[in-house]
């Protein structure tokens, strides 16, 4: 650190890198996978596939007016009704309900209640679908890269704090420390050791360069007022509740009146909002339904705003007049917002999803090689104690191990997740939590057997595993649903997702796979090319 | 194998210490100033100085490892959060 800028920066960005790039592998495994949460959560659903295979005829209005119906005769004294109708990415009527809080009853028990209290219905027939098996899809994977799991919401959220803004700290560093940004993105020595990890791990950081740096500065935003509270405490001193409420101000919670009123038709009400925005609402709150103080806040779908915070419109439900149209926030607000929405990418259609997606394996594939890069420089230090049939220090074979754990043994838990969801049996108790638990199971059987033996062998062995694993989920589904390749590449596009799906866990196994077979091709060349080298690879391995 | 010395290992971990729990609270000064001295709303003012934080945390945290001693890294963020802190105090919005 008593060298140059350049130096100093260079040590920083190894070592704010290092010490969380493991945690940062699974928010980011996580993150990218939650850009399509919906369809993931639609493939762990597969009862539901029927009813999406054939297009919708009804329109918007008609389907809000059979879940209203619906909603009815199932729940007329909820406290509040939601409706998510169908849109592009959602071919179903879904309805959920909020009942009011009975006393005694306490947080956990309110959300399990919460959890029975929906159902899915088919826009074709307006009939409910068969219910779907107790899975939290793609929402556990969204929650697992910002609240962990096992832990309380905010201490999870608070270490993935502290790894990002290591990770924010290491991007802003390692660009300092490049002299030559630019060349570096266009040099590629493969088969050159440590330099092609060196230039694989520039490669994927500056191809896409403006995304990890949009995508940590703006995963900090999402929760900033909780990491940064210092500018709250000091404008509106203990009433944080008071700054929430300006800052996202949302439509004031009317309370019900006592007294009955019929709630008036939603139709009308929609096709106000449809013909204002020119789309239908995706989204519908009924609030204090069939009560005098009836409000319906209609939604305007994702899709023409980087901000995460959509338009919406509120009607009184009791006479249908339209009431307040929200008013737009101001240019700090909005500002945040449009950050905020960065972030989550709601607005982006599909292939600007896939684009997202695809950087964010990129910046998987930046830890990953930044983590492999370490252990390549560490273990040149100790060239000649192994040459002399010594072994490497603690820190190489701890880092090597996590390694393996990480970037082998992760994409075999999300596997495990998936296969969890189709094996384990529907009738099963607390059945989304026995997936979650499967998830963590195979981690932290790859973890271990990582820790103890961390050698070549064992990289090719969980690579091999996560690669069969992934790919064999397409071959899974056709065994255990109707809805295989074979059915969904022919179908509705209602069965995108689900033939979507199949096929990216076929090309990440597939890519898993090569690598596995790299690893040992590379192994097997060392062994033809010079038996003293042979030795020393063995002992690499052994070490 | 180089070893190092003790010297530099404490160095480093004295330069941990600034940057990690010297620049939070640096920034936490200084973003509270920015929120006050910002002639907006008091919403806007509070969502931008919490915005701009995490850049502040940055900076100073590469400033504390890029310093040429671990003491000018203590001596510059301990100087810097008196001083803004002074400067917090002076305006009377402490509770």
């Amino acid at each position: 650190m008593k060298e140059g800028l350049r130096q100093s920066m260079a040590w920083v960005h190894t070592w704010s890198g290092l010490l969380v790039c493991w945690l940062l592998l699974l928010v980011f495994m996580g993150g990218t996978a939650s850009y399509y949460k919906h369809e993931i959560t639609f493939w762990m659903k597969p009862e539901l596939h029927k009813a999406a295979d054939a297009p919708s005829r009804v329109t918007p209005a008609e389907s809000a007016t059979l879940a209203v119906r619906e909603l009815q005769q199932q729940a007329p004294k909820a406290n509040a009704w939601f409706l998510d109708l169908p849109h592009e990415r959602n071919p179903l009527i879904y309805a959920s309900w909020t009942n009011p809080p009975k006393k005694g009853m306490s947080r956990e028990e309110r959300r399990a209640a919460f959890r029975t209290q929906n159902f899915t219905l088919d826009p074709m027939t307006g009939l409910r679908t068969t219910a779907p098996r107790d899975t939290r899809g793609g929402e556990f994977l969204y929650r697992l890269h910002f609240d962990l799991y096992y832990m309380s919401a905010i201490w999870g959220r608070w270490i993935v704090g502290i790894a990002a803004m290591c990770m924010l700290v290491a991007i802003i560093s390692g660009v300092i420390t490049h002299k030559r940004i630019f060349k570096d993105f266009f040099t590629f020595r493969p088969k050159k050791g440590q330099r092609s990890w060196l230039d694989a791990h520039n490669a994927t950081a500056v191809l896409a360069l403006p995304f990890h740096l949009m995508i940590t500065y703006t995963g900090l935003v999402t929760l900033m007022f909780m990491y940064m509270p210092s500018p709250t405490k000091v404008l509106y001193g203990e009433k944080q509740n008071v700054m929430f409420s300006e800052v996202f101000p949302n439509a004031e919670r009317v309370k019900p009146a006592r007294q009955a009123a019929p709630l008036a038709d939603i139709a009308p009400m929609l096709q106000q909002a449809e013909r204002a925005w020119g789309q239908a609402p995706s989204r519908v709150v009924i609030t204090n339904p069939n009560d005098a103080n009836a409000r319906v806040e209609m939604h305007r779908p994702a899709g023409q705003q980087l901000s995460n915070i959509e338009p919406t419109m509120i009607f009184d439900g009791a006479s249908g007049a339209l009431l307040s149209q929200a008013t737009p926030p101001s240019t700090a607000l909005a500002a945040r917002a449009a950050i905020y929405g960065l972030h989550v990418a709601h607005f982006a259609d599909t292939l600007l999803r896939a684009l997202f997606f695809v950087c964010g394996l990129a910046g998987t594939a930046m830890v990953a090689t930044g983590a492999l890069l370490w252990g390549v420089k560490e273990r040149q230090k100790y060239a000649k104690v192994i040459a002399k049939g010594g072994k490497v220090g603690f820190g190489v074979r701890l880092v090597d191990a996590l390694n393996i754990g990480a970037i082998a043994g992760l994409p075999i838990a999300f596997a495990v997740y998936f296969w969890a969801n189709r094996l384990l049996p529907v009738e099963l108790a607390a059945r989304s939590n026995a997936e979650a638990n499967a998830f963590f199971i195979a981690w932290g059987a790859a973890a271990v057997l990582a820790q103890i033996r961390p050698t070549r062998a064992m990289w090719r062995f969980q690579l091999t595993l996560g690669a069969v694993l992934l790919a064999g989920i397409p071959l899974l589904n056709t065994l255990t649903t109707n809805t295989h390749l074979g059915v969904t590449l022919f179908g509705g596009p209602g069965l995108r997702p689900v033939a979507a799906f199949d096929i990216v866990v076929l090309l990440l196994g597939a890519l898993l796979g090569w690598a596995a077979w790299w690893l040992g091709r590379k192994a097997k060349k060392q062994a033809a090319k010079q038996p003293a080298e042979v030795a020393q690879a063995t002992k690499l391995e052994a070490a | 194998m180089t070893t190092l010395t003790w010297r530099y290992r404490g160095g480093v971990a004295a330069r941990a210490v600034a940057a990690i729990g010297g620049g939070y609270v640096l920034t936490a000064i200084a973003s509270a100033l920015i929120a006050i001295a910002l002639p907006l709303s008091r919403a806007d003012a509070v969502t931008i100085a919490t915005l701009l934080s995490f850049v502040v945390y940055t900076c100073v945290i590469l400033w504390v490892f890029a310093t040429a001693s671990a003491l000018r890294a203590w001596i510059g963020v301990l100087a810097a959060s008196a001083l803004l802190g002074g400067i917090l105090w002076l305006t009377g919005r402490l509770s």
